[in-house]
């Protein structure tokens, strides 16, 4: 058996992989923010940014222009794409360990059902408030992500008393195809906000400010750092919840806590960003295959690679067809699928258990 | 050490498991037995708390709804029937995972005694050798002994298993039961297990219940439970004669 020092010196290893992942990360962000439909030199980025950030920085010879596009364009949508795809995938690292089940995500327990059922209740009734419509879509939104995670719980506990996660799966499906029916209602109902709706629910970051990064930055380091903290107890339950409970993990509490966090970073993600596909189910798998399942790496260096995720398939989404955009939705659910069939494939021919 | 008084449970209004009362006293290897549908699994269900239950169970003088689920675990430890890993977490992860009870910190970073108690466990169930091994590269009896390793890792004053056996083959039966016997030997410790093959039962328990229809049919000394007349009585079968032919074809 290796000793105690050759684990010492993999951990050491695993440190470097994750301090050159936050530099690769911070080069990707760098990078997104300086390609875009409008050219921007890397230098001319590099100065706004500094001036943005330290007050630093050689303005000489760069047009207001583009800094307005860095400053007020750019770096607002690649922060909210980074913590969107960091939300997403810790939310749906945490169902696959909590509901043992390589398939979940915050879309099969039905919580971003729900939260899109808030979301495009608020767009199409017109309900918002008046100071700040972001808000009102959010609010909305996570009440929703929560109420349809209320209801979910307690059908799913009158059924079964010890909430089993099949029972919860089930319930789960059944619930998102009620909210998916009443969306899709209120979609065709819709009329003039048809097209915005549509658009939102394809997903995207299109014409999303500040306003949307004040929203979300402090909901998603809360919920990011609490989730974090359950690392080991989501270890417990990634060997099955009896199991868990057998090893003395307060099941019950632990799983109602953690879906509360999950679910408040869907519904604000979802409101924020609409229905973006996919994210919390592929990039967890493919960070497990670098880190492992233990979720004390398995957790931060998923916000880093669901984060890094989304900024580029965000970037695509923005410079293929530049000057045209069309949703990121369609650019995750693709390489998403094609990526998610690689996966499955290859798991299913290297142990038969997956 | 384990008092249950009077236990029930209903599940879907159908009695399974009917005022049923015993103790397990320390160093006590414990045998459940009893045909299939006797209520054996429910009543460690039970006694676990994943079921509701009408009654009392008593641990170390304790009501057991009383204890924290984090207290529980440090005083009973489960061995279930099997287990299904789905992702790939290593020997010694699942293994250090038995500490969790006795972890400290947000981070449950293992400290010296921890460490110990896990290559203890390690070696005590043979596993050390394959500590950095995927788990789910591992045969049937070697990820219950992965599990075994896990509950000495765990440490608790009662190991309650529940059929603990029923995967492996015949070699491994005899080195789990061997490991376990001798654990239970040591002070303060109890060993409560269902099992079916009464071979087994005969040979490592020091008492016994006999279960049958979610009652008590008998308990006690395991030679006195373990009867012709009682065997005959619970599963229809003249078991003991059944066993004495076979054992004639071995000689």
């Amino acid at each position: 058996m290796p000793d105690a020092g050759g684990r010492l010196t993999k951990g050491i290893w695993n440190m470097w992989v994750f301090i050159l992942g936050i530099i690769l990360f911070a080069m990707v962000l760098f990078v997104a923010v300086s390609l875009g439909s409008v050219p921007i030199s890397l230098s001319d980025t590099w100065n706004i940014l500094i001036r943005h950030l330290f007050g630093k920085g050689d303005m000489t010879g760069i047009q207001s222009g583009t800094e307005t596009i860095i400053a007020m364009v750019r770096m607002p949508r690649v922060l909210l794409a980074a913590m969107t795809g960091g939300a997403l995938s810790l939310a749906g690292a945490v169902m696959q360990s909590l509901l043992k089940n390589p398939l979940a995500d915050g879309s099969t327990l039905g919580v971003s059902s729900g939260g899109a059922l808030g979301a495009v209740l608020s767009i199409v009734l017109g309900i918002r408030l008046s100071f700040s419509p972001e808000l009102g879509l959010a609010l909305s939104s996570v009440a929703f992500s929560f109420l349809s995670l209320v209801l979910i719980l307690t059908l799913a506990y009158r059924i079964d008393r010890s909430l089993s996660t099949n029972t919860i799966i089930l319930t789960g499906v059944i619930f998102s195809m009620l909210a998916g029916s009443i969306t899709s209602l209120l979609v065709v109902l819709s009329g003039d906000s048809l097209k915005q709706v549509v658009f939102w629910s394809m997903g995207s970051f299109s014409g999303k400010g500040w306003n949307h990064v004040i929203l979300m930055a402090p909901v998603f380091l809360a919920g990011s750092l609490g989730i974090i903290a359950f690392s080991k107890e989501l270890n417990a339950f990634s060997l099955g919840e009896k199991q868990a409970r057998y090893i003395g993990v307060d099941t019950k509490a632990v799983k109602i806590a953690l879906l509360v966090m999950t679910s408040v970073l869907i519904g604000v993600s979802v409101s924020v960003s609409g229905n973006i596909g996919f994210v919390g189910l592929v990039i967890p798998h493919i960070t497990r295959m670098v880190t492992g399942p233990d979720h004390r790496k398995l957790l931060p260096v998923s916000l880093i690679t669901g984060g890094m995720f989304m900024v580029l398939t965000d970037l695509m989404s923005r410079t293929l067809l530049s000057p045209e955009e069309f949703p990121v939705g369609i650019v995750t659910s693709f390489t998403g699928a094609v990526i998610f069939i690689v996966i499955f494939y290859k798991y299913n021919r290297l142990n038969k258990r997956f | 050490m384990l008092d249950v008084q009077n236990l029930s449970v209903r599940i879907n209004n159908k009695s399974i498991v009917d005022g049923v009362t015993f103790h397990v006293y320390e160093n006590d290897f414990f045998m459940l037995t009893g045909p299939n549908g006797a209520g054996k699994s429910t009543l460690i269900k039970a006694i676990m708390r994943v079921y509701g239950y009408k009654g009392r169970v008593m641990l170390s003088g304790r009501d057991i709804l009383s204890i924290r689920p984090k207290n529980l675990a440090s005083l009973v430890g489960v061995l279930a029937q099997e287990h299904q890993p789905l992702f790939p977490h290593t020997v010694y992860e699942v293994v250090s995972l038995g500490r969790y009870a006795h972890m400290r910190g947000l981070f449950g970073t293992l400290g010296r005694e921890d460490r110990a108690k896990i290559e203890e466990a390690l070696a005590i169930t043979g596993m050390d050798h394959m500590a950095d091994q995927s788990v789910l590269t591992l045969s049937g009896g070697e990820l219950q002994r992965v599990y075994l390793a896990q509950l000495f890792a765990q440490d608790p004053s009662l190991l309650i298993l529940d059929e603990p056996a029923n995967h492996l083959d015949i070699k491994y039966q005899i080195t789990m039961f061997d490991i376990i016997k001798k654990w239970s030997k040591t002070p303060g410790k109890a060993v409560m297990a269902v099992v079916h093959d009464l071979n087994t039962a005969f040979c490592y328990g020091t008492r016994a219940l006999l279960m049958h229809g979610g009652k008590v049919y008998a308990q006690g000394e395991v030679p006195r439970v373990l009867t012709r007349e009682n065997l005959k009585a619970v599963y229809s079968v003249d078991v003991a004669r059944w066993m004495a032919d076979l054992m004639k074809r071995w000689t």
